[in-house]
């Protein structure tokens, strides 16, 4: 809470809920604000109220409860179109029947903008995406990817300070959405632009935004950069939802300063780095990351955590290998190592030796 | 293709050589070697028969139950052969006629006239003449009626002086025997009733060049007994015409000298007293049917109307008339059609304007609204289609007439007098009115499934982008819609400028359309010609506006799924 009214931010929500049918709460209790030219990504699977939460801040859904503040100002009750936020939609929203230079023309006209200052913007805003060359087209003649930077121009070409991706690159193949994910990154950066991206792909989210906010069942579950996200998962949910993750469940013996020790349903005892777990007798989640788990019993670091486990399947993925293994009773404990040429492969059906730093192993939530 | 290579040999390799590098070897090659194009037209040949094939009961369908009618009604508004048909030997004579002179015509066409209307009117065609050209000429129909009851005896007077002359002119074996040629009355000796239908009649050789309108005649006269009367032709009299015909003939410059066939003493007897016979004036004897025979107009009427095809039908149709100088505005108090034209094109854009205003909204609501009420609600918009239409024209009927519901309550209501209520049927209001409810439909269906189409997103980006709820709309969604308001239009505008039912029953006498005066003409005044010219007329107007419409918003705009 206290620090959600920090004073230099740019986008505040403070205690908003939203119900769309009076029983069910799709947003609870949110709290989050943003400095000026951050870029923050909502991440969530669907149906975690992160669109909503895009929505209600761009003005097409209202808040049940709860305030929303851009620049300091409640915008709880200005019309989405007084508010000059960008917004860039999914399905891009070209309007079909104007071309691309009457597309950027559109939102320089309602605000009244003299002929030759909008050409001036419009050519400008068409070189930042690299399409200059298409004022004249229709957007059906764009394929998606043009079609998506036009879009972004068209958000950003009357200049607004805060700007909303809705999932833009959810409908184009994994090649186009890399090279636009980085466009739109350097863009925003370079422009100091405010900027809400949603997206359900955790990859886009890792690699674009400066913070990430976790959404799952109404609430942020965790708001952080996307490096200690993905090392430091503060609860079950995010370290399943962020990246590959391996799940040991059990319960908790004892907690001794920064360790945990973890019977678990299987017999064996680990240590475990305990992050929400208080007390001895709790049921607990432990997570580790498949590639911070070692069978190489030379390169096993000095007070290794060591565990047997049998090689259940290999799979070659170029750059790395993925081995999955059975682990403390359980067929799904994956570990990831790197392609190189010392880096041995495992063989189906020997016994092996894991082992890993307690710090790397999380008790979490059960 | 991508498989193909690697079973091919090598001389197939070089094709696959060529098909890859195209730019410098001339035509695409296909792997076995023919022009790419060639196997691609083969290839898709075979679909297209198929799909054909599968069209093909539908379209022999259309053809047979729809063009073909179609055509045929619309060839009814030039065809005009009934004139020739009937009066062949006048329409011939009076090709010599001027038209323009102050003089009735000679002689010789009334003489033509007499033998045309002879057979006509045993025919019984001359009524039918009749009828065709009192469109053109109020009094013809009476004029020919009664022509045709009186010409018979016309010529009776050759007959009689013949038969006077020589009793072998009164009966029809004789006729026959100097008239047919021997093998048909070979054939004649031989048939019976029984065996159905007689041998065809043939004409003697060379009679033809001695009795030139005798053979004439008489060959119409066989053709007439033989097929419509169904009388044994050897043992029928002639008529009165084939004596005229025959004084005509012996009276003329004729050779009778050269003919030695059967009867030539009988004929040259008879020629030499014909010479002396009384004969009739046809000029006369036609003025004493009627005067009117003596006018020019009827004369300048025949001869406009002579030709097989005519421009008459469709001059009618745009209030002029065809006269000997050409065509011509009819006079003012005889103009209908223009007006009735005109009034159908701006009604029928009234009612298209009507239903764009009140389907708009309409159809916005449907597409806006949850799958759930907008089945609902589209089951009210529907509702119409399943009712009778001429219920919910006479229900229209009962709610605007000055006694009706609407005046009713408005007199209630102290809107209007009890004295002054309004005229809401019997007028365009009522046609207007009653088509837009009518129509409706047409115009929302079209609009929705354009409407549904319109993602709600246009809307919020162009919001997002700063423009009003009315600029959004305006500049956004409406012309996503166009496409939809075209369907509808062109629909309705189509559909209105035909309807003849509605506009029948509540139009009274200035809210009716052309449909109407087409439906009086095909099925009431039984002139198809001119309704089959106003139909064309009409048909033309639709497709001139719809090329119109094609090229200003493009058809390619017209969205009705």
């Amino acid at each position: 809470m206290a620090d959600t009214m920090n004073n230099d931010a740019f986008v505040e929500f403070e205690r908003v809920q939203k119900s769309y049918d009076g029983e069910n709460l799709v947003v609870k209790d949110l709290n989050l604000s943003l400095p000026k030219g951050e870029f923050l990504t909502m991440l969530g699977p669907s149906g975690s109220g992160k669109t909503t939460c895009l929505m209600m801040l761009a003005g097409f859904e209202t808040a049940t409860y709860g305030d929303i503040r851009l620049d300091g100002v409640s915008i709880n009750n200005i019309p989405p179109h007084k508010r000059g936020i960008g917004m860039v939609f999914q399905n891009y929203a070209l309007f079909p029947h104007m071309t691309v230079a009457e597309n950027l023309s559109f939102p320089l006209e309602v605000r009244k903008m003299g002929k030759s200052k909008r050409e001036e913007k419009i050519i400008r805003a068409l070189d930042m995406v690299q399409m200059g060359d298409f004022a004249g087209r229709r957007p059906a003649q764009l394929s998606g990817g043009q079609q998506q930077r036009i879009a972004l121009a068209r958000a950003l070409v009357f200049e607004p300070e805060l700007v909303l991706m809705d999932e833009p690159l959810g409908a184009l193949d994994k090649q186009l959405r890399e090279t636009l994910q980085f466009e739109i990154t350097k863009l925003a950066h370079d422009l100091g632009i405010t900027t809400v991206y949603v997206t359900h792909d955790q990859t886009e989210a890792l690699t674009m935004s400066d913070r990430v906010a976790v959404f799952d069942d109404g609430r942020i579950q965790q708001l952080a950069p996307p490096d200690k996200l993905y090392e430091e998962p503060e609860n079950s949910f995010v370290a399943q939802f962020i990246g590959e993750n391996n799940t040991l469940e059990g319960v908790v013996k004892e907690i001794k300063g920064d360790v945990a020790l973890v019977q678990l349903d299987s017999g064996e005892v680990i240590q475990a780095k305990p992050i929400n777990v208080t007390q001895a007798g709790e049921r607990t989640r432990v997570s580790i990351r498949p590639e911070r788990v070692e069978y190489n019993e030379e390169r096993m670091q000095d007070g290794a955590f060591t565990l047997k486990a049998e090689v259940l399947e290999f799979i070659y993925m170029g750059d790395i290998f993925r081995t999955r293994l059975r682990v403390a009773g359980r067929d799904d404990f994956v570990i990831k190592t790197r392609n190189a040429p010392d880096q041995a492969r495992l063989i189906p059906g020997s016994q092996i030796k894991i082992g890993w730093l307690p710090e790397d192993c999380r008790a979490l939530d059960a | 293709m991508s498989e193909a290579p690697t079973a091919q040999t090598a001389s197939s390799h070089a094709a696959e050589a060529r098909i890859a590098d195209a730019a410098h070897t001339g035509p695409m090659l296909a792997a076995d070697g023919t022009p790419l194009k060639k196997s691609l037209n083969r290839a898709l040949r075979v679909q297209k028969m198929r799909a054909l094939a599968l069209v093909a009961p539908l379209l022999i369908f259309v053809l047979v139950t729809f063009i073909a009618p179609i055509a045929d009604m619309l060839f009814r508004s030039v065809e005009n052969d009934i004139v020739s048909e009937t009066l062949p030997r006048t329409t011939t004579m009076l090709a010599e006629w001027d038209a323009k002179s102050t003089d009735i015509p000679p002689e010789p066409v009334f003489e033509a006239l007499y033998k045309d209307m002879f057979f006509a009117a045993e025919a019984k065609l001359h009524t039918r003449l009749g009828s065709r050209l009192n469109y053109e000429l109020t009094g013809t129909s009476s004029l020919f009626r009664k022509s045709g009851r009186k010409v018979e005896d016309m010529g009776e007077v050759y007959q009689d002086q013949f038969e006077v002359q020589n009793d072998f002119w009164k009966t029809g074996e004789n006729w026959n025997s100097f008239m047919a040629s021997d093998a048909w009355l070979a054939a004649m000796a031989d048939w019976k009733p029984a065996d159905g239908r007689q041998p065809a009649f043939e004409l003697r050789d060379g009679i033809a060049s001695t009795l030139p309108a005798t053979s004439a005649a008489y060959v119409q006269y066989a053709d007439f007994i033989q097929n419509v009367d169904e009388k044994n032709l050897y043992k029928t009299d002639p008529w009165a015409v084939i004596y005229s015909s025959l004084h005509e003939d012996l009276t003329g410059e004729n050779d009778l000298a050269a003919y030695s066939g059967p009867a030539s003493a009988e004929l040259s007897a008879a020629a030499t007293a014909a010479a002396t016979f009384e004969t009739v004036n046809f000029t006369e004897a036609f003025a004493g049917i009627d005067k009117d025979w003596t006018t020019l107009e009827v004369w300048q009427t025949i001869k406009v109307y002579s030709p097989k095809f005519t421009s008459g039908y469709f001059l009618n149709a745009v209030d002029m008339q065809k006269s000997v100088d050409g065509a011509e505005m009819r006079p003012e108090n005889q103009q209908i059609y223009g007006i009735l034209f005109w009034r159908t094109m701006v009604m029928s854009m009234a009612i298209t304007l009507s239903c764009i205003l009140l389907g708009y909204p309409v159809a916005w609501i449907l597409a806006n609204l949850p799958t759930r009420q907008a089945n609902l609600l589209m089951i009210l918009v529907l509702l119409p289609f399943w009712t009778s239409l001429l219920v919910r024209t006479s229900a229209w009927k009962v709610m605007l007439q000055q006694q009706g519901v609407i005046n009713d309550t408005l007199v209630w209501l102290g809107i209007v007098g009890t004295d002054d209520r309004l005229a809401l049927i019997n007028n365009q209001t009522g046609t207007i009115i009653a088509m837009t409810h009518i129509l409706l439909p047409f115009m929302i269906l079209p609009m929705y499934s354009v409407m549904q189409t319109i993602q709600p997103t246009y809307l919020r980006a162009a919001k997002s982008l700063g423009a009003t709820n009315w600029t959004a709309f305006w500049r956004v969604y409406f012309p996503q819609s166009i496409p939809g308001i075209g369907a509808g239009s062109i629909l309705v505008f189509i559909l209105a400028i035909g309807y003849y039912i509605t506009p029948a029953i509540v139009g009274g006498t200035s809210g009716t359309f052309i449909s109407n005066r087409i439906a009086y003409h095909i099925s009431q005044s039984l002139n198809w010609g001119l309704g089959a010219a106003l139909g064309a007329i009409l048909l033309a107007a639709v497709l001139l506006l719809y090329y119109a419409y094609d090229k200003i918003v493009g058809i390619d705009n017209v969205k009705l799924g």
